[in-house]
């Protein structure tokens, strides 16, 4: 699985992930690309931590920083994990490169009681200038051109926050940045990541 | 580095055991030989010990040659040496001939030394978790009380499985490769039908063909020949024989196709070398095992006690072990919230892919081989 990883906005992501996520706790990491995330949070909140990942460079990458990680496919759910065995169960800047996407954030909900979910602000004001100049938009966080994009669900924040009312998700807490900052005023417009902290109502 | 670093000329050795060892059949044996090899040198506070475990016609001949002009080095000599993935520059590594085995320890075709006379048909029916017992008397003999680790596959990694469960402290790390927890019932189908060849032919007497002075060759044959079916994927044998013709056709039954021609040749090779008592006690051993059965078939429950850290691997194209299998082990372990990592190895050749140095395979086994902890700072 792909990342759209911006390297300004990723230490701020990892701190507000590691505000969420408490002292000694059971984490799963979808899509956990080398691990990194989860080495982070082991080494600030001693967490146990689990990777899921399907690319093999990836898994690699992993299994030689002592990452625990299991190489399957996130389309395929998530049935190798028991209901509610996660205190957090965490998709970074994944969902919208997902083909199933309801189903994998149903399937977050059911296996952790807690989720973090993460994705690339469409709505941010600089994709809607760019589509109003006719063109798809090409950013640091979206990096890729229209013909080679893994990216196949973007949204924006307010179609993820209609997408949480709809299926009875509780949003506990979002977060939106841009650049490493934090936005507050009109973050749809001026946010560039979302951060949400979910669980099942 | 380079791919021919070899451990070198090894030598087998034997321990003898006379302390009666009774099995799960409640049998008892009541002393026997283990043959064994070892690379590598055991370090100081014996903390980097690292046991083979073999599949159904494995044995202790792991890594190096006998000599200079062998043909064939050690069957799994591709993953072992200096600076090879299971690096015996770090690692003493031990390989050993399971018991009812045919290439030195005792077996069916050992004398038992209760009659004078070639064990046959009275050699018992040994279990996994016989072999496992025995394995830890090998390394009480010599003087090791942990194993860094573990490795196995197929039939190998459920040995390897099994020393997590019934020896829990005695293992530091399990790497499971193309195993699984149980067989399901196709897979114990094929070793039915290996075991009706064999017990058919004519020269079988019951399994006591040794005192008529004639081997089973034909059975044990076609056992071989079905086995080297299920080992490979059909897109294996696609690519490596697909349709092609060895001569020209005739019209009969001869060998007439490459495939043919290469069964063949695996089963008289294996019917001159191996023993077919041997071979069916061996397709029984991974009959039986099945650790969740005392578990009310739960082996999250079987695998609680177990201790050690896991790597788990499959092989896309095995369908004999395939990964559907391997990944029940996983959740189990992760239902303990052990420690494991799995990878699953996208391989053209099926179940015989565990033996083929491929890349991204031996680049995974090479990596977490080397975080293994050994030395002063080993203890967990």
């Amino acid at each position: 699985m792909q990342n759209n990883v911006d390297i300004t906005n990723f230490r701020q992501d990892f701190a507000i992930i590691a505000n969420w996520v408490k002292f000694g706790s059971k984490v799963l990491d979808l899509g956990c690309g080398n691990g990194e995330l989860l080495n982070f949070l082991r080494s600030s909140l001693e967490i146990k931590g689990y990777g899921v990942e399907k690319d093999d460079a990836n898994v690699l990458a992993c299994v030689k920083n002592g990452t625990n990680v299991i190489q399957m496919d996130l389309e395929d759910g998530l049935s190798g994990f028991e209901d509610q065995s996660f205190n957090t169960v965490i998709l970074s800047q994944t969902l919208q490169a997902m083909h199933h996407t309801e189903a994998i954030v149903l399937e977050m909900l059911r296996v952790g009681q807690e989720i973090i979910v993460t994705f690339p602000n469409f709505g941010y004001w600089r994709n809607r200038i760019q589509i109003t100049m006719g063109q798809m938009p090409v950013s640091r966080t979206l990096p890729y051109q229209w013909y080679d994009t893994p990216n196949v669900h973007l949204c924006t924040i307010s179609d993820f926050d209609i997408f949480c009312k709809k299926h009875n998700i509780d949003i506990l807490e979002r977060r939106v940045i841009t650049d490493g900052k934090e936005i507050n005023l009109m973050p749809n417009l001026l946010g560039n990541l979302a951060m949400y902290r979910l669980k099942t109502k | 580095m380079s791919e021919n670093n070899s451990v070198g000329i090894v030598a087998p050795q034997t321990a003898h055991f006379s302390e009666p060892l009774t099995l799960k059949s409640g049998e008892v044996l009541p002393q026997y030989d283990l043959v064994y090899e070892t690379y590598g040198t055991l370090n100081a506070d014996k903390s980097n010990a690292v046991l083979i475990c073999h599949a159904l016609s494995g044995n202790h001949h792991v890594a190096g040659k006998y000599s200079a002009d062998d043909k064939y080095p050690g069957w799994w000599d591709n993953l072992i040496g200096p600076d090879k993935p299971l690096d015996t520059n770090k690692f003493f590594v031990v390989g050993l001939n399971n018991l009812g085995g045919c290439h030195g320890s005792s077996g069916p075709s050992n004398i038992n030394p209760a009659t004078g006379k070639q064990w046959g048909s009275a050699f018992p029916i040994l279990t996994v978790e016989d072999w496992v017992n025995s394995q830890a008397r090998l390394l009480d003999h010599l003087g090791i009380e942990q194993l860094a680790a573990v490795i196995g596959g197929s039939l190998g990694g459920m040995q390897g499985l099994q020393w997590t469960i019934a020896h829990p402290d005695r293992v530091r790390h399990a790497l499971i490769i193309a195993s699984a927890p149980n067989l399901t019932a196709q897979n114990m189908a094929f070793n039915e039908v290996a075991r009706q060849a064999i017990i058919t032919d004519p020269e079988f007497h019951n399994g006591d063909y040794y005192e008529h002075g004639v081997v089973p060759r034909r059975g044990l044959r076609i056992a071989r020949m079905l086995g080297h079916i299920t080992y490979l994927s059909d897109d294996a044998m696609g690519e490596k024989f697909g349709r092609k013709v060895k001569d020209t056709i005739k019209y009969s039954f001869d060998v007439e196709f490459e495939m043919e021609s290469y069964l063949r040749y695996q089963g008289d090779k294996f019917a001159g070398s191996f023993d077919a008592n041997t071979y069916l006690r061996m397709t029984r051993a991974l009959d039986y095992y099945d650790p969740a059965l005392a578990y009310d078939g739960d082996l999250s429950k079987a695998l609680s006690k177990a201790k050690s850290e896991f790597l788990v691997v499959s092989f896309t194209s095995d369908w004999r072990f395939s990964p559907a299998r391997s990944r029940e082990i996983v959740k189990a372990l992760l239902d303990n919230e052990s420690t494991v990592s799995y990878a699953e190895v996208t391989a053209a050749h099926g179940h015989d892919a565990f033996l083929m140095p491929d890349k991204h395979y031996h680049a995974i086994l090479r990596s977490y081989l080397s975080n293994i902890q050994i030395g002063s700072n080993h203890a967990k």
